[in-house]
């Protein structure tokens, strides 16, 4: 992807959302669509957030208790580190990069679908502003349910923690939970929520935008729903970076 | 009826259309022909507003419609109904939710009265039986009939249809160019079909314009097809065997009555 071409994206990226972003035909259908994509893309995806953080959570609080063994630190540590881990960037920043690879491609296969397919067009020539009928509902129900994913991620991550501690004993499952409750500051989840609500902005967005401009056959669709997930990784890291620095800096 | 009047398109430079202009009478089967790439769908794409055209004007019953504001123009656009190549359904709906969604979109009636026009237009094309149906689920001239019955549901003015007939074996085909013409006369719409079908002319044409190269070559009635002096109508339309045989019959009649 040249220069020149990156900017035109930009450009088209952010001539679409201005479609996207206005008031619905049809509040009726839009919510319609809103709660079918609160099921496919929300509900649909509590499955892998609930496996992956688990498993992710034992993870870090093993690798925790097995590097981080000084006589100078307090056992409590290993809950202390996993669980600012957890909260701050693996149930939102980790947990997005993970569902961008599943509802972001999602988004761009299905709208990338009806557009090679004329369905897209059909909807144009009826007079519906088929960006904002066919992304909208998307965005918000992907944004609006990213606050339940996170809590549950952070929920089965902590929760995979303690089963380690139960199941290898070190450190005790006392210490660990007196650990998770230390120096506990109540604005990372807010601060956690807010990343995540972002970042699903950015994956149905941008998958959006992929799938809206697929031009061709089969094979871009595929390319496009590609595309999206490779941008999309890049776009979260990049803007964490920036609102880490932003908010907590 | 709709007026298109020194239209071009270019594409990065190529033209594709080149200074076209056309009427289409309202209450008649207007058909656009031409070989594959000569830009009868490039043609219809910029008559209802998917490609915009580099220059020209296109008339909706005198209302140009590349100068419309975005309020007129999306009026308009529930004044139109389309029947795409490939009949682009919406996969996620059955036949009936397809048929509703314009009446979902922008009919100000009720669910029960919204439902029952649908089936009405289910009716209209014999598919009731289909209603529950997904598109996945049903034949292709089946998948026509139901993409029909949307584009009639809001009771449009103008209808287009794009190669309505590729796919689909005779007698389906024959079926498919019986209900464009029936519903055309019956809710007396403009309507144009984009196809190099020569059943399809003699069927339901009832004015042809024929393209070639992006250019105008001819127009007239489909009974004007067979005595046209015209050698690109001639070698598109006598290439198909059925119309050779036509013509050689109509030759020998008109020999036998000079004789006679």
């Amino acid at each position: 992807m040249s220069f020149i071409g990156s900017i035109e994206n930009v450009g088209v990226y952010a001539l679409l959302m201005r479609r996207v972003l206005s008031v619905p035909d049809r509040m009726r259908e839009f919510m319609k669509e809103f709660i079918k994509g609160v099921y496919l893309l929300g509900v649909n995806s509590i499955w892998i957030v609930v496996i992956i953080s688990f498993f992710i959570g034992a993870v870090i609080v093993m690798q925790i208790a097995l590097n981080v063994d000084s006589p100078m630190l307090p056992r409590f540590t290993v809950g202390v580190v996993s669980r600012e881990i957890i909260l701050l960037e693996f149930s939102s920043t980790i947990m997005c990069l993970i569902l961008s690879g599943k509802v972001g491609s999602n988004i761009a296969s299905e709208i990338g679908t009806m557009r090679i397919t004329g369905q897209v067009d059909v909807l144009d020539i009826m007079g519906v502003n088929s960006a904002n009928y066919l992304i909208l509902p998307k965005v918000a129900a992907f944004v609006a349910f990213m606050p339940v994913l996170v809590i549950f991620s952070m929920f089965m991550g902590l929760f995979g923690g303690y089963i380690i501690c139960l199941v290898l004993g070190t450190p005790s499952v006392e210490t660990y939970i007196y650990g998770i409750q230390a120096f506990f500051r109540e604005s990372f989840i807010w601060y956690s929520i807010f990343k995540s609500m972002l970042f699903g902005f950015i994956i149905a967005s941008v998958a959006g935008y992929f799938g809206y401009t697929v031009k061709g056959g089969a094979l871009d669709v595929g390319k496009a729903s590609t595309d999206s997930v490779v941008i999309n990784s890049i776009l979260i890291l990049v803007t964490d970076l920036v609102f880490t620095q932003l908010v907590m800096g | 009826m709709i007026e298109v009047k020194h239209l071009n398109k270019e594409f990065d430079g190529d033209k594709v259309l080149n200074d076209i202009n056309a009427r289409f009478e309202k209450g008649l089967v207007n058909m656009i022909i031409g070989k594959s790439g000569s830009g009868k769908t490039v043609l219809l794409k910029c008559i209802v507003g998917l490609l915009t055209p580099t220059s020209g004007d296109i008339l909706y019953d005198g209302r140009n419609f590349l100068s419309l504001k975005t309020r007129e123009l999306r009026r308009l656009r529930r004044d139109i109904g389309m029947l795409f190549q490939g009949s682009a359904l919406f996969d996620s709906r059955t036949v009936l939710e397809n048929v509703m969604f314009p009446l979902d979109m922008f009919s100000r009636k009720n669910n029960r009265e919204r439902r029952k026009r649908a089936e009405f237009c289910l009716e209209r094309v014999g598919l009731s039986e289909a209603a529950d149906l997904y598109p996945s689920e049903i034949s292709g001239g089946m998948m026509k009939r139901a993409a029909i019955a949307r584009a009639i549901s809001l009771n449009p003015k103008y209808l287009f249809c794009d190669e309505p007939n590729s796919g689909l074996d005779p007698k389906t085909a024959q079926l498919i160019d019986e209900l464009i013409e029936d519903l055309t006369k019956d809710f007396m719409m403009t309507t144009i079909v984009v196809s190099h079908d020569m059943n399809s002319v003699i069927n339901i044409g009832d004015r042809v314009v024929f393209i070639n190269e992006g250019v105008k070559e001819w127009e007239g009635t489909k009974s004007d097809i067979m005595g046209a002096d015209n050698e690109k109508l001639n070698d598109f339309v006598f290439a198909s065997d059925l119309f050779k045989k036509i013509k050689e019959a109509e030759e020998i009649i008109s020999e036998d009555n000079k004789k006679g």
